[in-house]
């Protein structure tokens, strides 16, 4: 709970604190998880419902493992985690889209493209609520921000 | 050597000159008259107004379509780079049949079409035509789905699917406008408007500019119902229904992925029942699981509009039972489960969505519903699935789904047997590059997997089992399975198995956009890596260019016969309806 306060400023301490000691343990490995089960309570075809866990959670920093899908373009400020490995590229093909369960992840600094089948964590301020991306116009409802990711 | 290459010289040039100017409709294009269509002139220069010169069967253009097109002196594509001048004329209708030969002059620029305008008997052959379309149906899913479901003993089947009597067939070229390949968007638009177009394309002619909306339209299908009769109108799908296929019946885009938009124009149009998944594009933006980028509930609107409002099996049970006469089904946010998945192996998001109706619980309701206008019709069923579980190789689930489509065409047959005013088509809109060619035995020797493939003689037979003859297998996992492979891949690992845990996703993207091998079926005992034999761009299995085997039964289903462009199906249905003439 008390890393769980962390302010942004301090979050980042520790996170640069974190990075200069992955080589001796896992990176991120103090903030609450959530997992992609525990994103929604309900599912519906007039909604979604965010559980309670993401709405505690909300404003905090979490971490969270998952894939990185392939980015709309290179330098693009976002990602977007997936549950699983996405088969199909919807940023490049008219006829894919995404699955319900995506989290946008906003990173607070330049970081490079994983290796496909490549699980991640990633760790930022969970961020609820409608948000379209000034550069791209992607939608989101639920985001990581200021978020730094590793493989694991 | 020479003349060969001379004459080589001369077609090239003959192609270069055949580019400076397009007209759409495209040459030997077929429109049923009196139906609505753009007709757009795209020249390779920049030319004055009054240098272009347009004659229709020899006589300028605005005297035989009635009014002037609007001239645009430059198009420029998306980046700014001029493209030529051009012509466009909206909604232009042509009421007398017959053949129109288009001649356009622009200075050294010449182009020339012929269209064949036609018309329908004056008496519709039938009251109501239920199409179905398995998406992407070949012959390999017909007959595994037969040897599945029925059983085979001494090389003769042991039952026949309901699509095995339909008594009228023919073969359907699927090519599209701009290559031999083809897509569901384009393929099902040429079903629904009479018009071949290009891949992603929905009702219109793709153009040159960028924006996907201004392209030339052609009339669709439910358009034609609405202008010309009473009609009630259906649209059935497991796909989302602002998907290529269900969206063919109503929409006009260059880009299939214009969901948000398709669905504006589904709700323009009113079909009086819609059922099937995708209603993360009807909710608002700011709706969890919404995938609009406005403020637009078209839960609200179609609700507003009359419609009943079903998100469940239970909810549409109880919507069949009301009077409002029009019925909104949304069972998933996206596409919704196989046959197999929602009964017997609860994948996929099963446990998300568990009580989405069978797509022959949807047709039921929806046959209900339709058939209570005493003017009849139009329903199109598809099948969205035996195409969305071709593309990653899961055949298990792919012959499941065309099992279900087959109790569909089953249904439609019942129907037709009391209502026999009624036409039936049964068709896919493209085909896969899939065969069935033997059997998978687990009992065989080894641990290599490609050993226990029995093909000639050592197949034998499977030994699925349907204890309660629901025409289903009871277990999809038995220990000699049908054999079915793709004549196409992307890298990816064969485990020569049904895949238990969830639908198949054979490669995913690295950071380059190429696709590898999804390393989650790799410690599948016996998995093997396959490298593809396509460009590493694609993500799937691909559709294949083959022929689609179209079948029908009722009036009218004669006329479907030989080999037949997938755009001259639309003719046929236009005929049965005799949609040349109003009727209201």
């Amino acid at each position: 709970m008390i890393k769980a306060n962390l302010t942004r400023r301090t979050c980042l301490a520790g996170l640069s604190l974190g990075v200069s000691l992955v080589a001796l343990r896992p990176a991120f490995a103090a903030a609450p998880d959530l997992t992609f089960d525990e994103l929604y309570s309900s599912f519906s075809a007039l909604g979604l419902q965010f559980s309670d866990k993401v709405k505690t959670l909300t404003g905090q920093e979490i971490s969270i493992r998952g894939f990185m899908a392939p980015p709309l373009k290179a330098e693009a400020a976002f990602f977007v985690l997936t549950e699983i490995p996405m088969a199909l590229c919807p940023f490049c093909s008219t006829d894919a889209d995404w699955p319900d369960n995506i989290l946008v992840v906003y990173l607070d600094g330049k970081q490079t493209f994983t290796q496909p089948n490549q699980r991640i964590e990633a760790r930022g301020m969970l961020e609820r609520g409608s948000w379209t991306d000034p550069e791209t116009g992607f939608v989101s409802q639920l985001r990581l921000r200021g978020a730094r990711f590793a493989a694991v | 050597m020479r003349n060969l290459l001379t004459a080589l010289a001369a077609s090239t040039m003959l192609t270069g000159m055949a580019h400076a100017a397009e007209i759409y409709p495209l040459d030997r294009a077929t429109i049923l008259a009196r139906s609505p269509f753009d007709f757009k002139v795209e020249l390779d220069a920049v030319h004055g107004e009054a240098d272009v010169a347009v004659l229709v069967n020899g006589k300028p253009y605005a005297e035989v379509f009635g009014k002037p097109a609007e001239f645009v002196a430059e198009e420029k594509d998306g980046e700014g780079k001029v493209l030529g001048s051009a012509l466009i004329l909206r909604d232009l209708a042509l009421a007398e049949p017959g053949q129109y030969v288009v001649e356009v002059k622009a200075g050294d620029e010449t182009k020339s079409v012929t269209w064949d305008v036609y018309t329908t008997p004056e008496v519709a052959k039938a009251k109501n035509i239920i199409f179905i379309v398995g998406d992407g149906l070949s012959v390999a899913h017909r007959t595994a789905a037969r040897i599945m479901s029925k059983g085979m003993t001494e090389g003769k089947a042991d039952g026949r699917l309901a699509m095995d009597d339909l008594d009228h067939m023919a073969f359907i070229g699927t090519s599209s406008t701009h290559s031999i390949a083809t897509d569901s968007a384009n393929t099902m638009s040429a079903y629904m408007t009479g018009h071949k177009s290009r891949v992603n394309a929905l009702g219109v002619y793709a153009d040159r500019t960028a924006p996907s909306q201004d392209d030339p339209k052609v009339e669709t299908v439910a358009e034609a119902l609405r202008r010309t009769t009473k009609k009630s109108i259906g649209i059935v799908t497991t796909a989302e229904v602002e998907d290529a296929t269900p969206a063919a019946v109503v929409s006009h885009t260059r880009k299939r992925g214009d969901k948000a938009d398709i669905v504006g124009m589904m709700y323009n149009v009113q079909p009086d029942v819609v059922l099937g998944g995708g209603s993360a594009y009807f909710l608002k933006s700011d709706v969890p699981g919404s995938k609009r980028k406005d403020d637009k509930d078209y839960i609200q609107l179609f609700t507003d509009a009359g419609y009943s409002l079903a998100t469940t099996k239970a909810e549409l049970t109880a919507a069949s039972g009301t009077n409002t006469g029009k019925i909104l089904g949304l069972f998933h946010t996206g596409n919704m489960d196989t046959w197999l998945d929602r009964h017997e192996l609860k994948k996929g998001t099963v446990d998300k969505f568990p009580d989405q109706p069978d797509l022959v619980d949807m047709t039921t309701v929806a046959l209900d519903q339709l058939s209570k206008n005493p003017d009849g019709f139009f329903l199109m069923v598809e099948g969205a699935s035996v195409d969305k579980m071709s593309h990653p190789m899961d055949w298990d689930r792919a012959v499941v789904e065309t099992i279900e489509l087959d109790h569909v065409v089953a249904v439609a047959r019942e129907f037709a047997a009391k209502n026999p005013d009624t036409l039936i088509v049964v068709t896919g809109d493209h085909t896969h590059g899939v065969s069935l060619i033997g059997t998978i035995d687990d009992e065989k020797p080894g641990d290599e997997m490609r050993e226990k493939v029995g093909v000639y003689d050592d197949a034998g037979f499977p030994n699925y089992t349907d204890a309660d003859k629901d025409g289903y297998p009871d277990k999809i996992d038995v220990t000699r399975r049908l054999a079915i492979f793709s004549s196409n891949f992307p890298d990816y690992y064969e485990t020569w198995r049904p895949k238990l845990d969830g639908p198949f996703a054979p490669s995913i993207q690295d950071a380059d956009g190429k696709y590898v091998a999804n390393e989650a079926y790799k410690d599948v005992p016996g998995a093997v890596l396959r490298t593809g034999n396509l460009p590493k761009e694609n993500d799937t299995a691909v559709h294949a260019v083959d022929d689609v085997v179209l079948q029908a039964t009722g009036p009218g289903a004669e006329e479907f016969k030989g080999y037949m462009e997938q755009s001259d199906v639309y003719k046929v249905l236009a005929d049965v309806f005799a949609l040349g003439t109003a009727q209201k």
